[in-house]
């Protein structure tokens, strides 16, 4: 194995330096003693962040957010799963066809997907409910959380259900007690994967969202379009340090790398 | 066999049934009627008229206003593409050559913000770059500058922050590909007298290639349809292709136009995508072997 140089140290130093930099400044900002945007210079004060207790527009919005991304990561899953299982088990006419179906919301720009559903939605007279938004982020999700659940299912033992069903176990019970556990950690990853993508997303979300169902980042990108605050920056921070705790937990479910990877 | 041929057909549709009704209703349904949409004349007294007609294409295509738009936005997705390429192909390779536990920790420190909302990295820009941001008001108070810099509103700073959102998809790529990489291959190359940069330029170069151009596709399809960024860093003035469909639904109301406008964006980007697939299929089919 060789070793990098120092060029390379330093290049590896300074990319490293240009990724955090953002991120650093938001948790700094987010703690500045002043009423306007500015380094801690003499002083950390935890006042932004009481001031977001005091803004019941972005906790309404956060909790907007929650609902809907519990709800479209649980929906995306459970339709995710039987489809992962049918595209492993079965060999069937239009089955490449099918994958590619549901992966293909990847391929659409999410600013179009915004204006089809907006359209929709005020075509059918459901614009701004929570259920539609709902529905929106299963399609932008459901790729995520197939492609991970794909991915365990393609690593599942046949084997071990074989040898159940030949010792006499029932179907029902060869999926619960083998099946299920086996593509658990990727149904668990792909899960909280969509989740984080349904909570993060914005471009979408801000045609199809009406004043009672703002999401958290189509309220801070609202926010942001008027004024950048010590405000929005000790939100951010929260919401740095939330996913900061996510990220431990998918790697003790399923590997943080493997998501990551699966998310390119 | 006691079951027909049909009857073992039956489930895998039965399966994936729930999720294809779903995507038929939700997805199916809404694209088809924005294409529709964009076929429909607008008036600003009396809105959406129904009818027929390319008028909003025609619009669309042979206006300057939106030549410029577009431009800028194709502009933007190369010069953005390209500094992906040139640093997130050596930080790709820097990171395969370190050793645990530091390349996992390098690699989530790298790829991590993907987790984190695009609104908050751009946010994280807004701060830097200000007039009145980190940057220019620290060169300005250690005497380096006179006038304040600002960054925000400009095209370098929508470049310099998609650069940031978009780089992570680039290292995964590359490092996707430098996994599959034969280090004894290396090493045979520089015990055979080859030289550092010769290895890398023969060898190493070559084999991620399919990398490089998978993840260029990502990095050049998410920019040219970014919206959050340009729409905070560039503001009103510098509009790209998402910023402007975006208006015309909320702002100027021409539903027709901005469903054109979105219509040409989704087609430009699958073209791409295909084109870029094809490329790879044809060029480096042994890889995939």
């Amino acid at each position: 194995m060789k070793t990098n140089g120092i060029p390379a140290l330093i290049f590896h130093g300074l990319f490293v330096a240009f990724i955090l930099a953002p991120l650093v400044v938001i948790c700094l900002v987010a703690f500045t003693d002043k009423g306007y945007m500015s380094l801690p210079t003499d002083g950390f004060s935890l006042r932004w962040f009481e001031a977001i207790l005091e803004n019941q527009d972005f906790i309404d919005a956060f909790w907007v957010s929650l609902y809907i991304a519990l709800g479209s990561a649980t929906i995306a899953l459970i339709v995710s799963v039987p489809v992962a299982l049918a595209v492993v088990r079965y060999r069937f006419p239009g089955r490449e066809g099918l994958t590619a179906f549901f992966l293909s919301p990847l391929m659409i720009p999410h600013v179009v997907l915004g204006v089809s559903f907006l359209r929709f939605f005020t075509e059918i007279g459901f614009t701004g409910t929570m259920i539609g938004l709902v529905l929106t982020h299963v399609i932008i999700v459901m790729p995520y959380a197939l492609r991970l659940v794909l991915a365990s299912t393609a690593g599942l033992d046949r084997d071990a259900e074989k040898a159940a069903l030949s010792l006499g176990a029932t179907g029902w019970t060869v999926f619960r007690r083998i099946t299920v556990p086996l593509i658990l950690p990727g149904v668990a990853g792909g899960w909280v994967l969509a989740f984080i993508t349904s909570f993060d997303e914005l471009t979408m979300t801000v045609f199809v969202a009406s004043p009672s169902t703002t999401t958290l980042p189509v309220r801070m990108y609202h926010h942001i379009a008027q004024t950048v605050d010590p405000l929005i920056a000790s939100i951010s921070a929260v919401l740095i340090f939330v996913t900061l705790l996510l990220m431990i937990v998918l790697d003790r479910i399923y590997g943080l790398d493997k998501i990551l990877i699966g998310k390119g | 066999m006691a079951k027909g041929r049909l009857s073992g057909l039956l489930p895998p549709y039965l399966m994936s049934a729930p999720a294809l009704v779903l995507y038929l209703a939700l997805l199916g349904t809404p694209m088809v009627m924005t294409f529709v949409l964009s076929f429909h004349a607008f008036d600003f007294n009396k809105g959406i008229l129904p009818g027929f007609s390319f008028d909003n294409y025609w619009e669309v295509l042979s206006d300057s206003y939106f030549h410029e738009i577009f431009l800028r936005t194709f502009g933007l997705a190369l010069i953005v593409t390209f500094i992906c390429v040139v640093i997130g192909t050596p930080e790709a390779y820097i990171l395969s050559r370190m050793k645990n536990p530091w390349r996992s920790i390098f690699l989530v420190v790298i790829l991590g913000p993907l987790l984190i909302s695009v609104i908050v990295r751009t946010l994280g820009w807004a701060m830097l770059i200000g007039a009145n941001g980190v940057i220019s008001t620290t060169l300005k108070s250690a005497g380096l500058i006179e006038n304040s810099i600002q960054l925000m509103f400009t095209f370098t700073g929508m470049v310099i922050a998609l650069v940031h959102v978009l780089v992570p998809f680039m290292v995964i790529s590359v490092w996707a590909a430098l996994q599959k990489l034969d280090p004894s291959v290396e090493h045979a190359g520089l015990s055979l007298g080859a030289s550092q940069f010769t290895v890398l330029r023969r060898i190493v170069l070559p084999q991620v290639m399919p990398g490089i151009l998978s993840g260029s596709m990502i990095v050049f399809a998410l920019t040219a349809s970014a919206f959050a960024t340009p729409s905070i860093i560039g503001g009103r003035r510098l509009k790209v292709v998402a910023t402007t469909a975006y208006d015309e639904f909320l702002n100027t109301l021409n539903w027709p136009l901005g469903a054109t406008i979105a219509v040409l964006l989704l087609i430009a980007n699958v073209v791409i995508i295909f084109s870029y697939n094809r490329l790879i299929e044809k060029r480096y089919a042994q890889v995939f072997e």
